[in-house]
């Protein structure tokens, strides 16, 4: 659904973006990863290039955006949502205004504006609240009316920048709670930046992790926390790093409830002592990761064990 | 002087000075709004950046700000004569007075609007607004009080500079105070002209804040 490719953006000598390539997919919710600075502020307004890439295409909806003249590009977003972070509501109308303007924008007519403007801000559970002003409401009501304006030209794609950065965990929960929704119900394909790995654990498909403007690791979540190594992995489990050596590390992605720690204990010669673990709930399923010491004479074969049972195990040096 | 005697002379003057003002604030909202817009516009980092165009636009303005109105009354005249036909009189001063003041709103207006968040241009701009629609329902909308709030200081400016307009035959309650209050030594006269001054400026004031008020959503 969006295609992004080698795309570079640099402000005087400053590299912003350093060769990306990015690939979501219809229907997914894919999520960029990354601190301040990492670029993925920058990755996201060259999607709907509010940002013009120094070199790249980005292709959304099959519709390569580098390529058109400004009056194309215009209507080419209308049919890309965005929010952000603070909201960007206009304080000089009221929430049905807001949410209103891009179908102004669109040149839709009143009387269909109000149906669809009542029908949105219904759907993102605002309903009744069209003439208040943006500075009544709360911080989750606001991106509520952000989201409703960002839907209003029925999008394929939604373009979220930190969107729930600035409210509080009960409000991020509801709002993450509302975009799954509407992922799942519109079939809404969603673009987010975060700097949260919450946001990612909690509602992303695929993820994309970023530093000094480079993807350092991208793809579906359930096949990365099946890649040993990933990074992904690493920083989605409170484990200390680097692992203290000798140690092995576990990751179960199945049921983690599943007994083969025992099962090791039972059938080989080895002692088994556990440094610290956490079961995680994703989107994919739960995944476990365990770190264990794990000697004696069988160690080898206990290593194996594990392997044969589908966990990842990894050696520390 | 007495009442009887300074009454008479009130009223046409307060009605020549409100004329200038009248007038001059119509013609510097024409003109000093769209001139601000273009500053905003055409700035380096603003919705259509034309960098030698705002440089030009920000000299003149600069050259308008820094001339004592005073001064520039006196070395526009042929410029009056040839919009007016004449340079005495009421209605010949409304033209040097929106000479001084539309540079003046101009950067008032270039303020308020410098004041909108580039977050919500930027959201325009992503649901793919034109550059005449953000100004139109983006940029004036959202700058409104601060319009409204640089407007209000432009009349109480011209009010001062209509008084100027007065000693150089524009009449009005500057006129007055010159013939009367300086030339005369009516103190009277002049006591209940600056009276009278302070009460205008105090309503307009008062009456301008309080429609930026009612605007402002914040």
């Amino acid at each position: 659904m969006i295609q992004a490719s080698g795309l570079r953006k640099q402000y005087g000598t400053t590299v912003a973006l350093d060769g990306v390539d990015l690939h979501v997919r219809e229907g997914e919710i894919f999520g960029v990863l990354g601190r301040s600075g990492a670029g993925k502020s920058t990755l996201l307004r060259c999607v709907n290039l509010l940002e013009r890439p120094t070199a790249g295409t980005v292709t959304v909806a099959g519709q390569d955006l580098t390529a058109l003249g400004s009056a194309e590009l215009n209507r080419a977003r209308q049919r890309i949502g965005m929010i952000h972070q603070h909201f960007a509501l206009l304080s000089s109308r009221t929430v049905a205004g807001n949410v209103a303007f891009p179908l102004e924008v669109m040149g839709v007519p009143k009387a269909e504006r109000e149906r669809r403007v009542a029908e949105l801000l219904e759907l993102v559970g605002l309903g009744g609240r069209g003439k208040d002003r943006p500075h009544q409401l709360s911080g989750g009501q606001k991106q509520r009316v952000g989201i409703a304006r960002a839907l209003a030209g029925n999008p394929a794609v939604l373009l979220s920048d930190e969107a729930t950065s600035a409210l509080d965990p009960a409000t991020t929960e509801s709002i993450l709670a509302l975009l799954k929704r509407l992922n799942a119900e519109l079939g809404l394909t969603i673009l987010l930046i975060t700097h949260e790995m919450n946001v990612v654990k909690s509602v992303c498909d695929s993820v994309a992790i970023m530093a000094g403007g480079r993807i350092e690791e991208s793809g579906a979540i359930a096949d990365l926390i099946r890649t040993p190594g990933s990074r992904l992995t690493r920083e989605i489990f409170p484990l200390p790093a680097p692992a203290p050596a000798g140690s092995v590390t576990l990751t179960f992605t199945g049921d983690p409830r599943q007994p083969v720690v025992s099962e090791v204990l039972r059938k080989f010669d080895v002692d088994l002592s556990i440094l610290g673990g956490s079961i995680e709930e994703l989107p994919a399923g739960p995944v476990g990761r365990l770190r264990v010491t794990l000697d004696g004479a069988d160690r080898p074969a206990a290593l194996a064990y594990l392997r044969d049972s589908g966990l990842i195990v990894e050696e520390a040096a | 002087m007495t009442w009887e005697e300074i009454l008479p002379l009130l009223g046409p003057a307060t009605l020549e000075t409100a004329q200038m003002v009248g007038w001059s604030t119509l013609f510097t909202l024409l003109f000093g709004l769209p001139l601000g817009v273009a500053l905003v516009v055409f700035d380096r980092d603003g919705l259509r950046p034309v960098p030698g165009l705002r440089a030009a636009l920000g000299f003149v303005v600069n050259i308008g700000r820094s001339l004592p109105f005073i001064v520039l009354m006196i070395a526009i005249i042929p410029f009056t004569r040839l919009v007016v036909g004449t340079t005495i009189g009421t209605a010949a001063f409304v033209v040097p007075l929106t000479v001084g003041a539309v540079p003046f709103y101009a950067r008032l207006v270039e303020t308020a609007l410098r004041e909108v968040g580039t977050d919500v241009v930027q959201a325009a701009q992503a649901m793919g607004a034109s550059r005449t629609t953000i100004v139109r329902k983006v940029l004036l909308p959202e700058a409104l009080p601060g319009l409204v709030a640089g407007l209000t200081v432009t009349v109480v400016a011209l009010i001062g500079y209509s008084a100027m307009a007065g000693t150089l035959g524009g009449g009005g309650l500057g006129d007055l105070a010159v013939r009367y209050g300086y030339q005369r030594f009516e103190t009277l006269l002049m006591i209940v002209t600056v009276v009278l001054l302070i009460v205008i400026v105090q309503l307009l004031q008062s009456l301008g804040d309080l429609i930026a008020r009612r605007l402002s959503h914040k």
